[in-house]
């Protein structure tokens, strides 16, 4: 009997070591499951080449992205090397000690000024304006627009549309003009004039109210003094909020479920003229495999100007080291791959959005994809949400208010004055107010 | 008798605190100490996502800011409306279900198995496929077969998920559709278990069928009718799974958040560690309070049984 033991304890040996060995060589990059989370794994494949070391890019999906993250650094898990998270992370996870600090080996290793400067303040600095980095941006993202050629240049479609508001049809410019077109597309049951952000999960409504509300001129609050009452709750903010809750009127019936999905669903479905998205999913639209009866009909612009100004909610990620990670060194030595201008050249030309200011510049870039010309006119416009410690609290407020706006449970004003309340209540609740 | 592997001298008492002891330990450490901690963080400051950031002693300011907060008690009152309302419906369903079934007849056990079927799903899953059922437009099952009529009335789709009137409706049928078996089973097994001869006797005397069910049926079978409510009680207002997934996250609004879906989001999405542990247990108390008067009205229901 005895002499049958070593055999399986031999093995078991032989497949710890395995184990660790196999973990020893790949570096591990959790990332959310889309599209450009595969493209970096094709990327990767570059750098193994070089030295030898596999990379893997976990995908998680979207709705549990940020709490699997989040627990896996609660309990200090050394699961991933790198994290690729929203802008909006940066400050809980720097402050919380999750991410290692990089301001000394960016300044050595990675020429800054190559990088778009606002999408190194949004996804690496952290507070904001102070130098100290903590990532490096990966894929930099905005909202914009997709929308049906073929209904905007049709002739019949035009000349109606002048003689019920009496100027051309085009693609909206300013949100009046992107408020009448969604009403003269909306023609329910089967064609609906827009499909935006009106979910309640996560940051859905969020992302798309608050590009409306600074355009309007109203703002989250006052950065310097953290005071919000007079900012989200002013008159700007309140005609922002009931032109946002107007534009459900010309959406299809189940909009107020709609987030990125969603809303490319219904485009897709051909029920919309015009979807508001992240351009990192408009490939989605233009896929025939993916979207068979409108891929060769779309259209794409830059989300519309207000009456008080230009803004856009910026999206896409981050690329941070995980202060739990084994593997920091080698975590570094991908990053510094990562940001070479031949890599960014690749990544640009696989589908990733990057954050080099020449890439982007570059008629490579500018050609690759029939939306990239609208992504790169965006830039300039780029907002973010709060990126301190208590976002999370702080969007979950503005999520379920502003979601009962549109659903018709609140008024706006009442909606606004929660808001400003709440948010009010977890500054001083977190010590922002004291001396 | 003693066993050989056994220290000689143990006495009976030793004997049996080895066989408790470690017990007790994954008791403490598993229930005991948690139940502590929570308690302790929930008078203070701390956010578990941010572990550079000691806890900070604020008294009793997270349950004043809970308690003196009007969308907390919207939260209660909706869960209160979401128990009552699905907690009834089930026992009306489950118990008719267990009278019907409650008599000899073909495949009688394989429909018993089917009507259980529900219940055995995960939460989750089911929460996702109603999701599909009830989408807002006509690619919904209900509202596609709804269609003729709601058109015939020049009506829009019914927005079951997206319609803060109909959402919370929602969530019951989904909960009912699962639970109501398990209402069932226990009524079922309550039934089983009233002796025949007592029909046999009533039907002697000529008892009317409301008479046996009033006076035989129900006092017998009432115990196990309250264990049941007991049971569904605690569940439903634990409301979580079904609302996360159906109406993503008790939405829309606020029309389906639920105290434990507030919780969770207290929890692990904000990691305000120290207000949810006050919000946890302000929950318990009211769960415990519940369960109390339960348990005191089983223990009269017994007396009279």
């Amino acid at each position: 009997m005895r002499s049958k033991l070593w055999l399986p304890v031999v093995f078991l040996l032989v497949l710890g070591l395995c184990v660790v060995e196999t973990q020893g060589e790949t570096l591990r990059v959790a990332w959310a499951e889309w599209a450009p989370a595969d493209y970096l794994q094709e990327l990767s494949k570059d750098f193994t080449k070089e030295t030898g070391i596999d990379v893997e890019i976990v995908q998680i999906p979207w709705p549990s992205f940020q709490n699997k993250i989040d627990l896996g650094f609660v309990g200090k898990s050394d699961s991933y090397d790198i994290v690729i998270g929203d802008s909006q992370w940066l400050g809980s996870n720097s402050v919380g000690g999750h991410y290692v600090k990089l301001t000394d080996w960016i300044g050595k290793n990675v020429d800054v000024d190559s990088i778009y400067g606002p999408a190194m303040t949004a996804f690496a600095e952290y507070p904001k304006g102070s130098k100290e980095y903590w990532a490096l941006p990966a894929e930099v993202d905005a909202n914009g627009y997709v929308y049906r050629k073929d209904l905007f240049e049709d002739p019949k479609e035009k000349q109606a549309f002048k003689d019920k508001y009496g100027y051309e049809l085009n693609v909206p410019e300013t949100y009046q003009q992107l408020r009448d077109v969604s009403e003269f597309f909306t023609r329910p049951p089967d064609l609906y004039g827009i499909a935006t952000y009106f979910s309640k999960e996560y940051d859905g409504i969020t992302m798309g109210f608050q590009q409306v509300m600074w355009s309007f001129g109203g703002s989250y609050g006052d950065p310097d003094t953290y005071k919000v009452k007079g900012y989200i709750n002013n008159d700007d903010s309140l005609k922002a909020l009931e032109y946002y809750k107007e534009l459900i009127k010309f959406s299809p019936p189940d909009a107020p479920n709609y987030y990125w999905q969603e809303t490319l669903d219904a485009y897709k479905a051909g029920k919309v003229a015009m979807a508001m998205n992240y351009f990192a999913f408009l490939p989605g639209a233009v896929d025939p495999a993916q979207n068979p009866d409108y891929h060769d009909k779309s259209g794409f612009f830059i989300a519309p100007k207000g009456p008080k100004g230009h803004y856009i909610s910026i999206g896409g990620q981050g690329m941070s080291i995980s202060s739990y990670s084994k593997r920091q060194q080698v975590a570094k030595d991908y990053m510094k791959w990562f940001i070479q201008k031949p890599v960014q050249e690749k990544w640009a030309m696989l589908g990733g959005f990057t954050p080099h200011k020449e890439v982007l510049q570059s008629d490579v870039f500018l050609n690759a994809t029939p939306f990239n010309k609208a992504f790169a006119a965006s830039f300039p416009y780029l907002r973010d949400f709060w990126a301190i410690p208590e976002y999370a609290e702080l969007l979950d407020v503005c999520q379920t208010n502003w979601n009962a706006v549109v659903v018709g449970s609140k008024s706006a004003k009442e909606a606004l004055d929660t808001i400003a309340n709440k948010h009010e209540e977890i500054f001083e609740d977190a010590g922002y107010y004291d001396e | 008798m003693r066993s050989e592997g056994l220290p000689k001298g143990l006495n009976d008492y030793q004997i049996k605190m080895m066989f408790i002891t470690p017990t007790m330990i994954l008791l403490v450490l598993m229930n005991i100490f948690p139940l502590l901690w929570s308690l302790y963080l929930s008078f203070h400051r701390y956010k578990a996502s941010l572990p550079t950031r000691p806890a900070k002693f604020i008294g009793l300011r997270n349950y004043s800011r809970l308690l003196s907060d009007p969308e907390v008690w919207e939260y209660f009152q909706t869960t209160a409306y979401f128990v009552v309302l699905a907690v009834l419906i089930q026992f009306i369903i489950g118990f008719g279900l267990a009278l019907l079934l409650n008599r000899e007849f073909a495949y009688k056990g394989m429909i018993t198995t089917l009507i259980l079927l529900p219940m055995m799903l995960s939460p989750v899953v089911v929460g996702l496929f109603w999701r599909f059922i009830f989408a807002s437009d006509n690619s919904g099952l209900v509202n596609y077969f709804l269609s003729p009529v709601l058109n015939t009335l020049n009506m829009q789709p019914i927005g079951w998920t997206t319609n803060p009137k109909m959402a919370m409706i929602a969530v019951v049928i989904v909960d009912t559709w699962m639970w109501s078996p398990f209402m069932m089973l226990i009524s079922l097994a309550g039934l089983s278990a009233i002796p025949k001869y007592l029909y046999e006797a009533a039907d002697v005397d000529r008892a009317s069928t409301w008479f046996k069910f009033r006076w035989i049926t129900l006092p017998l079978v009432s115990p196990l009718l309250l264990i049941a409510l007991l049971f569904r009680t605690m569940d439903a207002f634990k409301m979580f799974d079904i609302v996360y997934v159906l109406t993503r996250e008790g939405g829309p609004g606020t029309a389906t958040e639920t105290v434990s879906m507030n919780l969770y989001k207290l929890a692990f999405r904000n990691f305000n560690t120290g207000k949810a542990c006050a919000m946890a247990y302000i929950l318990l108390i009211i769960i415990v309070a519940l369960s109390n008067i339960y348990v005191k009205y089983l223990n009269q229901v017994k007396g009279e049984a």
